[in-house]
């Protein structure tokens, strides 16, 4: 019976150990290769013991990648801003307009409801190219081609839906007498929805927002098509370092932690909403 | 504040719950709300609330027309069955929700959340959040929630449904105290009868999408209006004994155990109608062989309950009869037995539709000899 159990949680810990060595490996190797030249990364048998070097994270800073065939000019660092910039952009603006459309579509039965919030979900069954075409029309007509605006009014297309359709299950999920009683006790239905719908659909909206935000950082179309040199993000940015001279692996691994940063930063801070089971002990189960 | 309810109806999804329903609850009355689950009671209690709409129908408070008036500006403090405590505030912040709304001072507020939690006995964990509570605090911080900002009118859901027994009965004495020093107009659900004849100045019966009977607790018990209703109150239930009155020597009477027994003179208009008797077992009394109205019964069974002793008899044809006496009365045990109705105290009811037959005159205690 011991012994069993023993060996249990042995080869328990030896799956998850192979799991997590499965999912990791990669970024494990990319974090590497981050500190090695193009020569060591190329290196047949491939090695972990080599010399680490800084040179790829200096040549992202400083914007100069150096190549055999000479200095290149790259701007990954304003990539990267733009990155940021536009992800949490959209974000905000989707966490504005989707959390009391959520509200609206979870708690109030209208006509039409629920056709609109599927339309608003059905954004995206499209391919985003066939979207994009005439929007890339549209938007130089009207001037919002090339503009953060103009990409953040696009990224609602990514943003929104999920936001709206996550969040709504939240608000759905709270007892609706728990805000009857707010609102008996005299409270209006705003102070209500700001004051108990709000912070008890937190966890939904911090989840909604991180993966609404890895939806956009990793966006690459939307951009690469709408937006010119100056405004692109990191996933469009990466296409510099294929040089003519090669591709600079380094750069790209070294580019590719920087960009994993940020989201594994919200990441961290998103956790401590999304494990809170906030509606416990609401009201008799 | 007195409640106005005229012609009420409302469904939900072709499910037609209350139709035309109406009430008049003067200002300071308890009235209880009484039935099975799926009565209705709930949804009374919301619509009053403001927290649903009728569909047709009137709701008048203090001679307002409550139509378009939102749950926040009815003024009104309402208990939920199911606690609906704000899970992400302590019971201090549920119990001072009503008074923020009103804006008044932080000394003010905690002045009077202390002194309704001192009132219910949780003054001590007013810094616990829903979650930490049990289940019988939670209702306390719930009531207490709906008491603090002393509203003229209480919607009271059941609130002691979800409590242990101890703490019920407890309740049970405490809440008449506690509603009448409110003095408000108090709607109080519940499906036990017992708190239903505790609290009550008035209980109203639901069922049928509507209400069945209405009236004082005494009414209700004595003179239930169906055989329905009658089977809701009172422990052990009422005997209903099917019978055909006769035309006996004097007045009508029924055939139990082959005997003729003598029912009120009033019912003659039953004579030869298919009929339910009802017979409170507290009605039923023991005597000796040939006391006037003695019929002959087997003892079958006998349980002593602290209070009472009920015995289980049958009657010559094997109809089972439930006899309750007071505890610490003599009675037999087993074997054969004479029991006599309080006739007084008896009812008769159409077996076809369970209503009550009305006795031509009011019911009196007289007793066909």
């Amino acid at each position: 019976m011991d012994q069993t159990s023993t060996l249990e949680k042995v080869l328990r810990r030896v799956a998850i150990s192979l799991v997590i060595l499965f999912f990791m490996f990669p970024i494990f190797w990319i974090v590497l290769m981050s500190f090695q030249t193009n020569e060591t990364i190329l290196r047949v048998p491939p090695s972990v013991i080599f010399e680490p070097t800084l040179s790829n994270y200096v040549a992202l800073v400083t914007g100069k990648l150096e190549t055999q065939a000479g200095t290149l000019e790259i701007n990954f660092m304003s990539n990267l801003w733009n990155s940021l910039f536009l992800s949490a952009g959209s974000v905000a603006v989707g966490l504005i307009l989707g959390i009391p459309a959520a509200y609206a579509f979870g708690r109030i039965k209208f006509r039409g409801s629920e056709d609109i919030a599927f339309t608003l979900l059905s954004f995206r069954f499209a391919p985003p190219l066939l979207v994009l075409l005439p929007l890339t029309i549209y938007f130089q007509k009207i001037g919002l081609a090339d503009t953060y605006f103009g990409l953040i009014w696009v990224y609602q297309l990514i943003v929104l839906p999920l936001i709206l359709w996550i969040v709504r299950g939240y608000f759905e999920d709270i007892p609706a007498d728990i805000e009857y009683a707010y609102r008996i006790a005299g409270h209006s239905w705003f102070s209500t929805f700001r004051t108990v719908a709000l912070p008890l659909a937190m966890p939904g909206i911090a989840a909604a927002g991180l993966l609404a935000f890895i939806f956009a950082w990793n966006n690459f179309i939307f951009a690469l098509v709408l937006a010119s040199a100056d405004k692109q993000p990191v996933t469009v940015g990466a296409l510099a370092f294929v040089t003519a001279s090669g591709i600079q692996y380094g750069q790209v691994a070294a580019g590719i932690v920087l960009s994993i940063l940020p989201t594994l930063a919200l990441a961290l801070y998103a956790q401590r909403y999304l494990v809170e089971g906030l509606s416990l002990g609401a009201v008799k189960g | 504040m007195s409640i106005q309810l005229s012609n009420i109806r409302k469904s939900f999804a072709n499910d037609l719950v209350l139709d035309g329903v109406s009430l008049d609850i003067p200002t300071g009355e308890t009235l209880v709300l009484f039935g099975p689950s799926g009565a209705g009671k709930t949804v009374l209690l919301r619509l009053i609330a403001g927290v649903v709409d009728p569909d047709e129908g009137r709701i008048i408070v203090n001679g307002v027309d409550m139509d378009g008036v939102v749950p926040e500006d009815r003024g009104i403090g309402m208990a939920f069955q199911n606690f609906a405590l704000f899970p992400h505030m302590d019971a201090h912040a549920n119990i001072a929700s009503p008074l923020t709304a009103r804006r008044e001072t932080r000394s003010g507020i905690e002045t009077r959340v202390r002194e309704v939690a001192k009132l219910l006995k949780i003054d001590h964990v007013l810094g616990h959040t829903p979650a930490e509570l049990s289940n019988g605090q939670k209702q306390r911080t719930a009531l207490g929630r709906a008491l603090a900002a002393e509203p003229s009118i209480l919607l009271l859901d059941d609130p002691l449904r979800n409590v242990d027994a101890k703490l019920r009965f407890e309740m049970r004495l405490e809440l008449p105290r506690l509603l009448k020093a409110q003095n408000a107009t108090v709607i109080f659900v519940t499906q036990d009868y017992k708190e239903a004849m505790a609290l009550g100045d008035r209980i109203a019966v639901m069922g049928d999408h509507g209400i069945v009977q209405i009236g004082t607790p005494e009414e209700i018990y004595l003179c239930p209006s169906s055989t329905r209703i009658a089977r809701l109150f009172g422990d052990p239930t009422i005997n209903l004994l099917d019978v055909v009155p006769e035309i006996g020597v004097q007045g009508p009477v029924v055939q139990l155990s082959a005997t003729d027994v003598a029912i009120s003179g009033s019912y003659a208009g039953a004579v030869g109608k298919a009929c339910s008797l009802g017979i409170r077992p507290e009605a039923i009394r023991f005597v000796a062989p040939g006391a006037p109205g003695a019929f002959p019964v087997e003892i079958e069974a006998e349980t002593p309950l602290n209070e009472k002793t009920v015995t289980l008899a049958a009657t010559r044809n094997h109809r089972e009869i439930l006899v309750s006496r007071p505890a610490g009365t003599p009675g037999p045990d087993h074997g054969k037995a004479h029991v006599a109705i309080d006739m007084g105290n008896a009812l008769l009811f159409d077996r076809a539709t369970g209503a009550r037959i009305i006795a031509a005159d009011a019911p009196t205690d007289e007793m066909a000899t």
